[in-house]
This record gives structure tokens, sequence and C-alpha cells, in this order.
């Protein structure tokens, strides 16, 4: 308990910056995995060419790697320079709308396809069958999925944590020159993550019973 | 061709499309051509950049390399397959002593971020006593606590996805509770539950790269020491160049199999249905 207390401004610290780095992400994710997942539906071949592309290539490359390229390729590009924490914030971006797009193709699909048929049937048009009949059911069914993606993304931000981004996953390293025990500060930060990702888990829990379709 | 959001284009919006086909490809390729001409504008593709990558020296490691990689991914997910099935068993053993606290490790282990648990066994066992803690050691104990936990869950949905019947039938011929999970479920559950498994064990390979970050002389560990030799200009894009590819095929050669396995196994229950409505015929 002493090891949380008197380091408290550490451990705040730390995990203030991991609620931005995942709030961030999470929204960065969150637009780049519709424009994916979007593209993964859409009736225009090259369209789905590109989103599968996208999506099998970043799914089955390592997130450390993708941060290892942001954090020690991208200041060799010339470009302009920025932060390791935005930087960790592209690299954990571009993951995990990898996850978003496959997410919400599952959920457009579990759409029965006489949904829109009945919706063209009486008429209505493209906006008004997607905005009345599709989205509505498809939102239901995505969004307890969504919130997994949302985890796995919580505990993936720790790997910036190898990348100089002084957050949750950073503790152990800013406390060891403190001299903390090591094994203490990680079980408090496995602990507080616990807690987080509980929390989490328990809108998801909310959401998935509120939201739940019957068919 | 009708999908849930679009009906079969008619011919105007078959131009419609090859126009935004057009532009999404010119994005594309925009896109890609700002990158390459960053990499060559910085220098990235000059020879002495990738002469490093030329001396055989370098090849003996970068395979040596890629061999810890693979140990680390091959030992881990073996470990948390042995270890799912054995969480899987305390998980539905009708024993509230051992249902409880499996159930409690399993929740544990999936919530705690997989540095953080390779951490706690590199950074914080050692100063315990616990001296024999290599890189090597923390990363495969992290990777199978928690893909043990994970693959647990994944064999516990196989077996609640199968029909009632087939418990209460084996139960009904006098199968002992061992008897039907070994005999019934866990057969039929891990045969529907395949791609999901080979899926999780992408995860397992795609994650030994943290040991990166603890230290373990894997891949990445090999980019960052090749891409600091000033000698050769510091190479750190095509030495990560080089190990993505290495990793990235890797990666891509086992979510293949799971593809495989996936369409095998669609195919599969059909054929098999076939093959008994054949024994049938003859019997």
């Amino acid at each position: 308990m002493d090891t949380l207390l008197n380091n408290l401004d550490v451990f705040v610290d730390g995990f203030a910056l991991t609620i931005q780095v995942f709030l961030w992400s999470a929204l960065f994710a969150l637009i780049l995995g519709t424009v994916v997942g979007a593209m993964r539906v859409s009736p225009v071949a090259p369209m789905r060419a590109v989103g599968t592309g996208y999506v099998n290539l970043v799914r089955n490359t390592p997130l450390t790697l993708l941060m290892f390229f942001f954090a020690f390729g991208y200041p060799k590009l010339d470009l302009p320079s920025v932060s390791y924490t935005t930087l960790s914030i592209f690299a954990l971006s571009l993951y995990s709308a990898t996850y978003v797009a496959e997410t919400l193709r599952a959920g457009i699909n579990t759409v029965p396809l006489g949904q829109a048929e009945a919706a063209r049937a009486i008429g209505l048009t493209f906006g008004q069958s997607m905005s009345q009949i599709l989205m509505p059911q498809a939102f239901r069914a995505v969004i307890p999925p969504m919130m997994s993606v949302f985890i796995a993304l919580l505990k993936n931000t720790t790997v910036a944590a190898g990348f100089s981004v002084a957050e949750a996953g950073a503790i152990r390293a800013t406390l060891s020159e403190r001299g903390e025990p090591a094994i203490v500060v990680l079980l408090w930060v496995a602990l507080l993550f616990v807690l987080l990702v509980a929390i989490l888990s328990f809108v998801q829990r909310k959401l998935e019973n509120g939201l739940k379709v019957l068919r | 061709m009708s999908n849930v959001l679009f009906d079969a284009p008619g011919p105007r919006a078959r131009v419609r499309h090859r126009y935004i086909g057009a532009v999404t490809l010119a994005a594309v390729v925009g896109i890609f051509a700002f990158i390459l001409l960053r990499f060559v504008e910085t220098g990235q593709f000059t020879a002495d950049k990738w002469e490093l990558f030329t001396i055989p020296f370098v090849h003996a490691k970068i395979l040596e390399a890629t061999v810890a990689t693979l140990q680390a991914f091959g030992l881990a997910a073996l470990l948390s397959l042995i270890l799912g099935l054995l969480l899987l068993v305390g998980r539905v053993s009708k024993h509230r002593w051992i249902s409880v606290p499996t159930y409690l490790f399993v929740e544990l282990f999936r919530a705690i971020p997989l540095l953080i648990l390779m951490m706690i066994m590199y950074y914080g066992l050692p100063p315990l006593g616990f001296s024999f803690v290599t890189p090597f050691i923390a990363v495969v104990t992290g990777l199978t606590l928690y893909n043990g936990s994970v693959l647990s869950e994944v064999f516990r949905a196989g077996i609640e996805s199968l029909p009632m019947g087939q418990a209460e039938a084996a139960y009904a011929i006098g199968m002992s509770k061992t008897q039907v999970m070994r005999m019934i479920l866990l057969p039929q559950a891990l045969r529907a539950m395949a791609p999901v498994i080979v899926s999780q064990l992408v995860v397992v390979l795609k994650d030994t790269a943290l040991g990166f970050i603890v230290t373990y002389q894997e891949l990445l560990y090999l980019a960052k020491f090749y891409g600091a030799q000033p000698n050769y200009g510091s190479p750190i894009i095509p030495s990560t160049i080089v190990m993505a590819a290495i990793y990235i095929s890797l990666c891509l050669l086992l979510a293949g199999v799971a593809k495989y396995i996936e369409v095998r196994t669609k195919r599969g229950p059909a054929k098999n249905i076939r093959a008994q409505q054949l024994v049938n015929e003859a019997a």
C-alpha cells in the first residue's frame, strides 16, 4: 500500500496518460475502422480489395512492430516531428482500426437480407433503409463486440511503455529509480488495469442486456 | 452481386462504381507513393544502408532470431493449449471450490495486459529469489498464462455451442462425466473451434514481439541492434523492413492455416453427413 501511496503522483500521471492514449486511439480507430469497414462491404470491387488488403496485412502485423516502426523509423523520414505519445496513438489506431472494421462488417452481416429487401420493396430510398432499418439493427449487434475491441485496445496501450511513452506500463521503470520493489509496483499496475477492464466489461454487459436483439 | 446493403447495380451504378474504384485506387497509390518517396528522399534505399544485410554472418543472426521467435511461440502455443484444457476442466467442474478459483484465475489473467505480465516475470520475480527467470522464461510464461486463459474460454464456448442432446445421450448410455467430456464434447468442440484456436495462435505469434520490450533476443531486438550500426549508416528503416517481412510472413502463413481449416471444416460436416448416409444406405 505504501508503494502506491508514496508514489501516487507517478501512478496518477501514468494512468492519466494511459487513459488519454486510450481515448484518442479509440476515437481514431473508430473513424478509420468505420471507413475501412465501409470499404469492406462496399459494392465497388477495388474498395473491397483495398479494405481486405489493409485488414489482412495490419491484422497480421504485431502491434509491437508497428510501434517500433513509428517510434524508430518515423523520425528518420524528415516528416513533421511529433511526440512519442502521438506516434504510439498512430500505431494503436492503425492496429485497432482493423478490429473495428471487422466488427462492423460482422455486425452488418447479422442483419438478415430480408430486412433490406423488405425495405426496398416498400419503396424506401437507400438513405432511408440505411438509417431506419439497417443501421439500428446492425448497431445493436455491433456494440458488445466493439467493447471487446476497446478492452483489447486499453490493454494494448501498455505496449507504448516500451517506446518512451510514460504511461502506466512505464511506471515500473520510473519507480525503480526511487528504489521501489518492482514486483509491488507491477502488481499495483496490474490490479489497476484489472479494475479498468472490469469497468469496461461492466459497461459492456449493461449495453449487451439493454440492446439484445431477439430474433 | 446483391447483399444486405446494396441491390445488384444497374448500368448507371456500374459506371459510377468504376469511377469510385478508380478514385480509390488512385488514393491508395498516392499514399504508397508518398511513403516510398519519403523513403527515397531520406536515402533509405541507398546501397550502403542495405549492405549490412548482404553479409552471411548477418543472415545467420537473422535466422537465429527467427528461430528464437519461433521457439518462444512454439513452446508458448503448446503450453497454452495444455493450460487451456486444464482450466476448462476446472471451469466446468461441479465442485465449486475448483470452478470458482478457476473462473477467477481465467478472468484475472485475461484482464492483465500481457506486457505487464511479462514485466512481472522479468523484473518482479528475480529480486524475490527467482533468479532463473530469463527473458525467454518470462515471455513464455506470460504468453502461456494469458493465452491459456483465453483458450479455455474458447474451448468452453465450443462446448456450449454443441446441442444439449450430445451430452444427454452420452449420459443416457451410462458414460461418466469424464468420459462425456473426453469422448463426446471435447472432440466436437475442438473441431468446431479449430479455426478460432488457430487464430488465437496467430495472436500468440504476434505477441512474441512483446519479448522485445523485456529484452528477449528475437527479431525486433535484432532490428534495433542492426538499425543502430553507425558504420552502415544506422539502417533502422531497412532493418525494420527486413524483420517486418519475416514477422508478417510468419503470421500470414499461420493465418492462412486458420483460413484453410475454416474452409475445410465448413465443408467437412456436410461431407460427413453424406458419408454417414452412404454408410447407412450400405448397412
